[in-house]
């Protein structure tokens, strides 16, 4: 599994509300929540965002509210991974459930910057930017991991067992 | 403390941090945002139903009553599965409260349980001595089939409270200046466990504001000791049998901060970071900040201490032209103590407006939502940006005796400033 694409930077303690204001929250459709992530931090960002592309932060991303409407609204609107110096803990489960690829990697988060290439390899942890000519390695996903991604999130995958 | 609850729940003698386990769950909690997202997750399974009609909570409280025709469905929504699934636990509008606020006071929440909630303020009923955290609406869904979840052991921080606090200052000093000393990922996967003989000087009240905002440092969740008035409390509030765990005498703490509660001031969290804290005596070397609005209530600060607190402030006061004061008692039951005790009268007579239950405007829903460029002190738990509005409008987080005092004044105040 390998994702590609431009990388959009944010700094520390990205939260939820930033990512999905909680005045859109009267909806959980997919696509409606896409088109208001990180309006409030970055109003640019779902005017440019392409499938594929990644996000790339610092410390503490996801911090905040358990709605699960902030990885939904991230993958739909095309993101493929997401990687952080750290993330919290809430964001983290929730974006492996509902099947957003996300790597903890303080070097990545740190050295990255946006508007890079880059590449992430999913069965290896390697992640290069392809703009700089550099490379990081985060952790690979375990094979439990891949799967959920792969169906799409957990329920699938629990029904598929 | 926390692992010794886990390993109980996952039936395992003993955990260490770092382990993953699957435990039993006592409770799983949504609400009217995150369960009709679990509901869908649900429909999904191939295995239906639910676990256990007695063991889940559904509270619709953050969009209630109804605030537009979208929120109105999501509410459609939990009420039709609450009806399908039997569910014991549904609270409608009339009965409702802040989940975390009524949850303990139903007696759904006892020392020993292992709770999740779709919410991440679930860590609450850790003031009680249970395990509980925040998970989002897919492990929500999944805890409400299988009625249980998996957690990876998380290690500990120690907070170790002496002394005993002042006349104005509460469970949000405390945690305001612990959140301001650690920082909001000073916690990150840990449980906050809170120890020492200042406990005893808290109320329960103030040990559920403190255990709530463990989630704005990053904590897993935030756990007290079970004392005489831990006891007490849930022999007044519930029936269920409840399971006491100690910490060992020789438990491993990543960290240890010892806090004298006598030494506390008054503290104010500024935007946009709950980190951000700052004593009364700092900001008084300040320019005079001017607020426009008052909020005090949520799941952080809507309780009876908090009401009293608020009034005492506000008896024979009336709040500065110009200032909008809303106060919104976090459960009814709390509403009709307010109520009985006059506290209402005083709000009303000081110039505030009171609310039915609501998350309203903490998270920026409804009934107080900030404008551009307005300035608001609030007793609730985040002061990120476009929180409770315009992405411009600014939230300064403390608690109600400074809300209060800045709703006389006009501009951040604590009692003390009143002469009280």
């Amino acid at each position: 599994m390998n994702a590609k694409g431009t990388v959009f930077k944010y700094g520390d303690n990205v939260d939820t509300d930033v990512i999905i204001p909680a005045r859109y929250l009267n909806s959980s459709d997919p696509a409606e929540l896409a088109a208001h992530c990180m309006e409030d931090i970055d109003g640019e960002f779902i005017k440019k965002v392409k499938k594929g592309d990644i996000i790339v932060a610092n410390k503490n991303f996801g911090c905040g509210s358990s709605r699960e409407h902030a990885p939904i609204a991230i993958k739909a609107a095309g993101v493929s991974c997401v990687i952080a110096e750290t993330f919290a803990r809430i964001f983290y489960r929730n974006a492996i459930n509902i099947g957003l690829p996300i790597i903890e990697c303080p070097e990545a988060g740190r050295g990255i910057d946006a508007g890079d290439e880059v590449e992430i390899n999913f069965d290896t942890g390697v992640i290069t930017d392809v703009t700089k000519g550099t490379s990081f390695q985060g952790q690979a996903f375990p094979e439990f991991m891949q799967k959920i991604i792969a169906s799409e999130g957990l329920i699938n995958y629990i029904n598929n067992q | 403390m926390t692992q010794k609850i886990l390993a109980a729940a996952a039936g395992l003698e003993k955990v260490e941090a770092g382990q993953l386990i699957e435990a039993n769950l006592d409770l799983v909690l949504g609400n009217d945002i995150t369960s009709p997202v679990a509901i869908k997750e649900m429909d999904k399974f191939k295995v239906k139903g639910v676990f256990d009609k007695d063991k889940i909570a559904l509270v619709p409280d953050h969009f209630v009553p109804n605030k537009d025709i979208k929120s109105a469905e999501h509410c459609k929504c939990v009420r039709e599965f609450a009806r399908k699934n039997e569910i014991t636990n549904y609270f409608e509008v009339g009965e409702m409260g802040i989940e975390h606020a009524l949850l303990p006071e139903k007696g759904l929440t006892v020392a020993g349980d292992v709770i999740i909630g779709a919410d991440s303020h679930t860590c609450t009923y850790g003031a009680l001595g249970a395990f509980s955290t925040g998970v989002g609406s897919t492990d929500m869904a999944a805890g409400m089939a299988t009625g249980k979840a998996w957690f990876k052991v998380p290690s500990a921080i120690r907070f170790r409270l002496t002394g005993k606090p002042s006349k104005w200052i509460g469970g949000k000093d405390v945690i305001l200046h612990i959140i301001g000393m650690i920082g909001v990922d000073g916690a990150l996967y840990k449980s906050m466990e809170f120890t020492g003989d200042g406990i005893t000087n808290l109320s329960m009240d103030d040990r559920f504001t403190i255990a709530n905002m463990a989630i704005e440092a990053g904590g897993k969740n935030g756990i007290f000791p079970v004392d005489r008035l831990a006891k007490d409390y849930m022999k007044e509030h519930s029936k269920r049998e409840y399971k006491i765990f100690e910490a060992d005498e020789d438990a491993v703490y990543d960290e240890e901060y010892t806090i004298d509660l006598g030494a506390l001031r008054p503290t104010v969290s500024f935007p946009h970071l709950p980190e951000n804290a700052h004593t009364i005596d700092e900001i008084r070397q300040m320019d005079p900040i001017a607020v426009d609005q008052v909020v005090i209530g949520s799941c952080t600060n809507g309780r009876l201490d908090d009401l009293r607190t608020a009034a005492r402030v506000l008896q024979g006061r009336h709040v500065a032209k110009g200032m909008r004061c809303i106060v919104i008692p976090a459960t009814q039951a709390i509403y009709m103590q307010a109520m009985e005790e006059g506290l209402l009268r005083t709000f009303i007579e000081a110039g505030a407006v009171v609310s039915t239950p609501t998350c309203g405007p903490c998270l920026g829903g409804y009934m107080g939502i900030l404008a551009e460029g307005e300035r608001c002190v609030s007793t609730t738990n985040r002061n990120f940006v476009g929180r409770m509005g315009h992405v411009s409008s600014e939230i300064y987080l403390a608690g109600p005796a400074v809300a209060a005092a800045s709703a006389v004044t006009g501009e951040i105040s604590s009692p003390e400033d009143l002469g009280l």
